[in-house]
């Protein structure tokens, strides 16, 4: 497998200054100030104003602005979807699946990926600065929801001028920004792809979350929230959580045929504690350099937001009830994936989120790609889960008027 | 796996237009255009895709093979992976102008339950399926003595998805026990060539090789 080449060859230029009223920036990543003029609610009742979002676009937008597509990241990931990530110099995450002539394909459409409210690459989160203390947030930001997200996401498309986005797509938590989407703003979104997802967080998955957290609050750099202030990084603790949470992203199957119970550069195991086997390497390794590029008060108040999202509290526990819109169907082309392999996200999850919407008659695709990746395959070199990508959008571009060749801005 | 072996549909944008096997062709001329359909057991897309494109429905589909939803996603068409024993309950009542199972009948475990759901969620369904009374099946059991293998049901007893097999005649006697109107029937004969015989004709269910029909649930039975 070669490595996808990202879209934009670094040093990307970036631009940290907002951009100017009235035009669309492109680039990578972008800020944006949102919540000036109205402060934005939040589902705990905070309201946040004046808070920056970061943000970066691919290709352009055309003239009638019907070609923007939103990718919605995942817990740790971030908006440098398809550039070289400013701290690990790697491709992007999504490089495989963004980019002139792939299926999400820039010479057609406009990209925009936000990093989500809660983060810690640009957007505001527990590791900026408190505008009324000047110092970190830390535990003094507000806890945040996946609606949390989705609304500032609302603000910076209504920032960009684009009134119905063509599409809302993304995985595992970007799938739960897609569907709360699809019940937030139905209007506003004209076909969405939500990937290896569900429509609430399962008990085991909060309980994966919850080892996380207690491994970030255990250990003593931590210092109960406020370890930017006092020189530390619960470095120890945020390599743990991103340990277990590694282990929920890959199928015992693709763990055995990728390490089984090799040694690591060595011959015996050597009665000690010592990362004998490459699996604890590999895990060892995977915590080390998480710690580089993510905060840890935002996987706390990130992961509480899954742990939040369940999207048929709100409509009577009846999950088909979230999407009817105006007495009818919700008006949104839906098409939905799992992995065979994904326990963390199984196909079961999804094929509830298609019989709600089977239940309101709704348009919807499903897909299980069979595959042994496990959760970790939508990020990942899979084929078939690419063509239906590709097929999704292909067929709701024609359903939705959109030239095969980009429109060039008038 | 199809329920036929015949699965040379031909979908894709790269078919001319029209170009769908006479079967599946007859069943799309009797849907009006911009009607909203629901293809049970829509293999690789060929009459969903000729439908969509040609007669603008508006157009879902339910397909048990990966495969065949794969190819249909791919393909830009609505299609979920189901299971029409267990995934029609889920639908409303009128939900769609039309419910077609096409050929698909003779492999669902409960094609009763099925054909009652059919006529709930759709104003009319439309059904085609091999008729087992058919003379060749008939002769092939009567003088050979063996399971009949044909061109159209090519496979060995001991691997076939068909499970419930019905001759014309089993399946008309069936939608008057539900209470389901029959509206119209095409009886074809070799190579898919439509017949003017009627489908309560005896002689129908000796040389029609499948059958088509139009039905609606009786408007008493609301």
């Amino acid at each position: 497998m070669t490595a996808p080449i990202p879209f934009r060859q670094p040093p990307s230029g970036g631009s940290a200054a907002g951009p100017l009223k009235g035009t669309v920036s492109e680039g990578a990543n972008l800020r944006v100030v949102l919540g000036t003029e109205r402060p934005m609610r939040l589902d705990c009742g905070v309201e946040l104003e004046n808070f920056t979002i970061a943000y970066s676009t691919y290709g352009t937008l055309n003239t009638d602005k019907s070609n923007a597509i939103l990718i919605c990241h995942a817990l740790t990931g971030d908006h440098f979807v398809a550039d070289y990530h400013p701290v690990t110099g790697k491709p992007g995450w999504w490089s495989m699946l963004v980019g002139p002539g792939r299926p999400i394909d820039t010479d057609r459409y406009f990209i925009i990926c936000s990093n989500v409210i809660g983060g810690c690459m640009g957007s505001v989160g527990p590791a900026e600065t408190n505008p009324a203390t000047g110092k970190p947030y830390g535990l003094d930001f507000p806890v945040i929801t996946i609606a949390d997200m989705v609304r500032a996401q609302k603000l910076l498309i209504d920032h960009l001028g684009i009134d119905k986005l063509f599409c809302v797509v993304g995985g595992s938590m970007g799938g739960m920004q897609v569907l709360q989407w699809t019940v937030s703003y139905p209007d506003n979104v004209f076909a969405a792809l939500p990937i290896a997802t569900a429509a609430r967080h399962s008990a085991q998955n909060i309980a994966f979350h919850e080892v996380g957290r207690q491994a970030i609050m255990a250990d003593p750099d931590w210092c109960a929230g406020d370890y930017l202030n006092q020189g530390k990084r619960p470095h120890r603790g945020l390599a743990v959580a991103r340990m277990a949470a590694h282990i929920t992203y890959l199928s015992e199957a693709a763990l055995h045929r990728k390490f089984g119970r090799n040694l690591q550069n060595r011959t015996t195991v050597t009665y000690g504690f010592d990362a004998d086997f490459q699996v604890e390497s590999y895990l060892r390794h995977q915590g080390i350099t998480f710690v580089d590029r993510f905060d840890a008060n935002s996987y706390l108040y990130i992961t509480r937001a899954m742990d939040y999202f369940d999207l048929a509290a709100e409509h009577g526990d009846v999950l088909a009830n979230a999407f009817r819109h105006k007495g009818n169907a919700t008006p949104v082309r839906f098409c939905l994936t799992s992995f065979s392999s994904d326990w963390l996200f199984p196909t079961p999850e999804s094929r509830a989120v298609v019989h709600a919407l089977n239940a309101v008659a709704a348009n919807v695709s499903f897909v299980e790609v069979k595959t042994d990746k496990g959760h970790d395959a939508f990020l990942l070199e899979e084929p078939e889960f690419h063509q239906v990508v590709r097929g999704f959008m292909d067929g709701c571009a024609e359903h939705r008027g959109l030239t095969r060749k980009r429109t060039e801005p008038a | 796996m199809s329920p036929l072996d015949d699965t040379s549909t031909g979908i894709g944008r790269n078919r001319r237009p029209g170009d769908i096997r006479l079967d599946l062709r007859l069943i799309a001329d009797m849907i009006d255009p911009g009607s909203r359909v629901l293809d049970i057991g829509c293999g690789d897309g060929a009459l969903l895709d000729y439908l969509v494109y040609e007669k603008q429905v508006d157009g879902r589909g339910i397909e048990l093979s990966m495969d065949g939803v794969h190819s249909c996603v791919s393909h830009g068409l609505s299609v979920i992976q189901g299971d029409a024993d267990t995934d029609l309950k889920d639908y409303p009542s009128g939900a769609f102008d039309y419910v077609v199972l096409s050929q698909t009948l003779q492999a669902m475990r409960a094609p009763r339950k099925v054909l009652e759901e059919l006529v709930r969620i759709g104003r009319r369904a439309i059904i085609s399926f091999p008729n087992f009374g058919y003379w060749r099946i008939r002769a092939s059991l009567l003088l050979m003595g063996r399971m009949p293998v044909t061109e159209r049901l090519g496979y060995e007893w001991y691997e076939t998805p068909n499970i419930h097999f019905c001759t014309i005649k089993d399946f008309t006697s069936l939608c008057d026990r539900l209470d389901i109107t029959i509206e119209r029937s095409v009886i074809l004969g070799r190579d898919n060539r439509p017949t003017r015989l009627a489908s309560a004709d005896g002689i129908a269910n000796f040389f029609g090789e499948q059958g088509v029909f139009m039905l609606r649930r009786n408007g008493t039975q609301e």
